[in-house]
């Protein structure tokens, strides 16, 4: 009883936070599958610079901590005249640093791309851009959906760490209701299982759902 | 089905025989692999089991030492290996019992099995430290014994990943002879052998046929090698054992028709 | 636009120097404790108790699938809801030791899959017991496949360290954000923060490689 009448008085909050948290999400999961699909390709480009610059990208994201990105873009940033609103701070740091290791996926699912599928491509005459797009890409799309399964959770859990430049995300709120309450397990479990369900039992069948149609559209399954 | 049972036993007429299946049933779900098995096994007897593959030849040696079976009574010198006494009633035997049960019997695999982070010599000794409590200085003595035996003796100190197939199965038998079992199993030992060294395996069966006096029951598709040193050959076919005998009886004077018909096939696919 | 300091950036180094030494060890302890308990997470899910492997098997996922800065939290808070204190390294070791824990396990359960079965067997022709099966012959197999992802989450529990910052373990993040509260300047403390996590990581990888085959080569299996 004691537990519903926490959720009676605090139940909104967290629903609040939890919108935050949805739309931080999606927008970085966003972010993260553009820029892990444009350093994915640029690190296979044929040109050495292009893929330095792709390998720059993705060491400097995957080499340093989430967190100390995020406190750079939201407080060194500005004062490269650069000043950002800590929700698109917070998106942004998400979606770039997860993108830098997504960027990796893709190019793994590229490279598995059986090299006889190029080579029909190429007897095809097709150019260069439409053999990657039409061809390659699809197949690789199926290889490495597993992958972003995984990588989509761990955005999600990223998520949480914008709370710390003060958006008023899911974690943030049951940081608020444990400092105005004292209930400790109530505040963070009630948000821990929020996390946990979002993850397990919406994103991930989501993915799974997601996984079998594409295997299915290119005559996998 | 009786006067397969009644096989007489070995020649020297003991009543006991070493290994004993009684009313054997093995079932993987709801498929039968093995019905109603009735076999004993002498001591010093050497079997060899043939057959067609899904004829249940490689399950009759799993039952003894991998596998549970569903019902029926398998003996071994003469204690029960399935069942174990409660109060003067035979119940199904616990993880515990089967292992001491089991530990008269050795076994080797169509695939060695042997372990990979451990020297030929560390294979052999690793159970006589392990398990039957010797100190290091007996288990080398042992194991070197019987590496010599298999010929492997130069190889000792080698990991099995830099010797060939047959070396390693050569060296998977004295592990298994390190146990000092009175009976050895040895499920298809050179299906997974490249054919020029299958003889060094049987070669190493051979003499322990003619120098030891152990128990042993083969699984195998050599027809000429089972033929050569067998005292008995078991025919097995859809679970069950459609003809036994003497390997002159048997290969020179099939009675069954199936019998007939897979030694025909075997022979023209040689 | 740019005025990037090298005198305040040489000042704070020392404190930085120091900083790095605590979140070294932060991560070596929260390791060490995530590799024993995930061997234990590892193993008890391949116990025959049903229900203790499913129990085991959900909490894994819940660990793996919640925030690791959240549970810090709750490590620390929850404590004292029911009169326990943790200071802030204890808490912190048993969150990121836990949550790495849950991971290892996946890790190790890998390398418990890929180890044949034909292992079991000839365990059980040598009659051998539980015991001594995993302990000899399963374990030793099961670990160097596991090194890779092992080395991985190394690098990953150094990388997650800042997240202890917002308990107060006094590692590198705190320490720049310490030095930038103190002097209203975070360029250098956190782009310092920035090259130091960079000068570790980077190698780390390559180290990790090369344990790797050393490992592998060790124990005969290559």
């Amino acid at each position: 009883m004691a537990y519903l009448e926490f959720l009676a008085e605090f139940g909104s909050r967290f629903l609040d936070g939890s919108l935050i948290t949805v739309a931080q999400f999606l927008l970085s999961a966003a972010l993260a599958i553009a820029i892990a699909l444009g350093f994915g390709l640029l690190k296979l480009a044929r040109h050495w610079v292009v893929r330095g610059v792709a390998t720059l990208y993705i060491e400097l994201f995957r080499g340093t901590s989430l967190l100390v990105q995020l406190y750079w873009i939201f407080f060194v940033l500005p004062l490269f005249g650069l000043t950002l609103e800590k929700f698109t701070a917070g998106f942004l740091a998400v979606g770039m640093n997860l993108g830098a290791y997504g960027a990796e996926l893709v190019r793994g699912a590229v490279r598995s791309v059986p090299k006889g599928q190029w080579e029909a491509a190429y007897a095809l005459s097709m150019s260069p851009a439409r053999r990657m797009w039409r061809i390659i890409l699809p197949q690789a799309l199926v290889i490495m959906l597993p992958g972003w399964g995984n990588l989509l959770i761990e955005l999600l859990k990223a998520t949480a760490l914008v709370s710390l430049i003060s958006v008023t995300d899911l974690m943030f709120e049951a940081k608020q209701v444990n400092s105005t309450t004292f209930l400790s397990i109530q505040a963070f479990g009630t948000a821990l299982v929020i996390y946990y369900v979002f993850a397990r039992f919406l994103l991930t069948p989501a993915m799974r759902r997601l996984e079998l149609s594409m295997a299915r559209r290119i005559g996998k399954a | 089905m009786d006067t397969l049972t009644a096989y007489p036993l070995k020649l020297d007429g003991t009543d006991v025989p070493m290994v004993r299946f009684m009313n054997v049933t093995k079932k993987y779900g709801a498929l039968t692999v093995l019905e109603n098995l009735n076999l004993d096994i002498a001591e010093g007897e050497m079997v060899s089991i043939i057959g067609p593959s899904g004829s249940g030849k490689t399950t009759v040696l799993r039952m003894l030492m991998l596998e549970q079976i569903n019902s029926g009574v398998i003996y071994v010198d003469g204690r029960p290996l399935t069942h174990m006494n409660k109060n003067g009633a035979l119940v199904p035997a616990d993880r515990r019992y089967l292992r001491t049960a089991r530990e008269p019997i050795g076994m080797c695999f169509q695939h060695f099995n042997l372990f990979p982070h451990m020297t030929a010599l560390q294979n052999c000794m690793e159970g006589p430290v392990q398990v039957l409590g010797l100190t290091k200085r007996e288990a080398r003595e042992r194991s070197e014994e019987l590496l010599e035996l298999v010929g492997m003796s130069e190889k000792r100190d080698q990991h099995p990943s830099r010797l060939s197939g047959g070396q390693q199965q050569r060296v998977a038998i004295a592990r298994a002879l390190a146990m000092r079992p009175k009976v050895m199993l040895f499920d298809e030992v050179t299906s997974a052998l490249d054919p020029e060294v299958i003889g060094e395996v049987t070669n190493v069966i051979r003499k322990l046929v003619s120098e030891h006096s152990l128990t042993m029951l083969m699984v195998t598709h050599q027809m000429g090698f089972a033929r050569d040193i067998s005292d008995r050959i078991c025919f097995f076919f859809g679970g069950r054992i459609e003809e036994q005998g003497t390997p002159d009886e048997l290969f020179g004077n099939p009675k069954r028709e199936r019998t007939q018909q897979f030694l025909s096939a075997v022979k023209s696919a040689d | 636009m740019f005025d990037w300091r090298w005198d305040f950036a040489w000042e704070i180094l020392p404190r930085l120097i120091v900083a790095t030494g605590n979140t070294l060890i932060a991560a070596g302890a929260g390791y060490l404790i995530a590799i024993v308990l995930g061997l234990v997470l590892a193993l008890a899910q391949r116990t025959p108790l049903r229900s203790l492997s499913w129990i085991v098997r959900e909490f894994v996922e819940f660990i793996r699938s919640t925030p690791l800065v959240l549970q810090i939290f709750f490590v620390f808070y929850v404590g004292p809801q029911f009169g326990v204190r943790l200071d802030p390294w204890t808490a912190g070791m048993i969150a990121i030791g836990l949550h790495y824990s849950a991971y290892l396990s996946e890790v190790y359960r890998g390398g418990f899959e890929a180890v044949p079965k034909g292992q079991w067997e000839a365990c059980t022709s040598l009659s051998m017991s539980m015991r001594q099966t995993y302990v000899r012959v399963i374990i030793p197999q099961a670990l160097p496949p596991s090194v890779a992802g092992m080395g991985n989450y190394l690098v990953g529990i150094f990388k997650d360290t800042p997240m202890l910052s917002v308990i107060g373990v006094a590692e590198l993040m705190h320490a720049a954000n310490a030095i930038g509260s103190e002097n209203y300047r975070f360029l250098e403390p956190f782009t310092l923060v920035g090259i130091i996590f960079l000068a570790i990581s980077l190698p780390s990888a390559g180290l990790i490689k090369l344990f790797e085959s050393w490992v592998r080569r060790r124990i005969g299996i290559d």
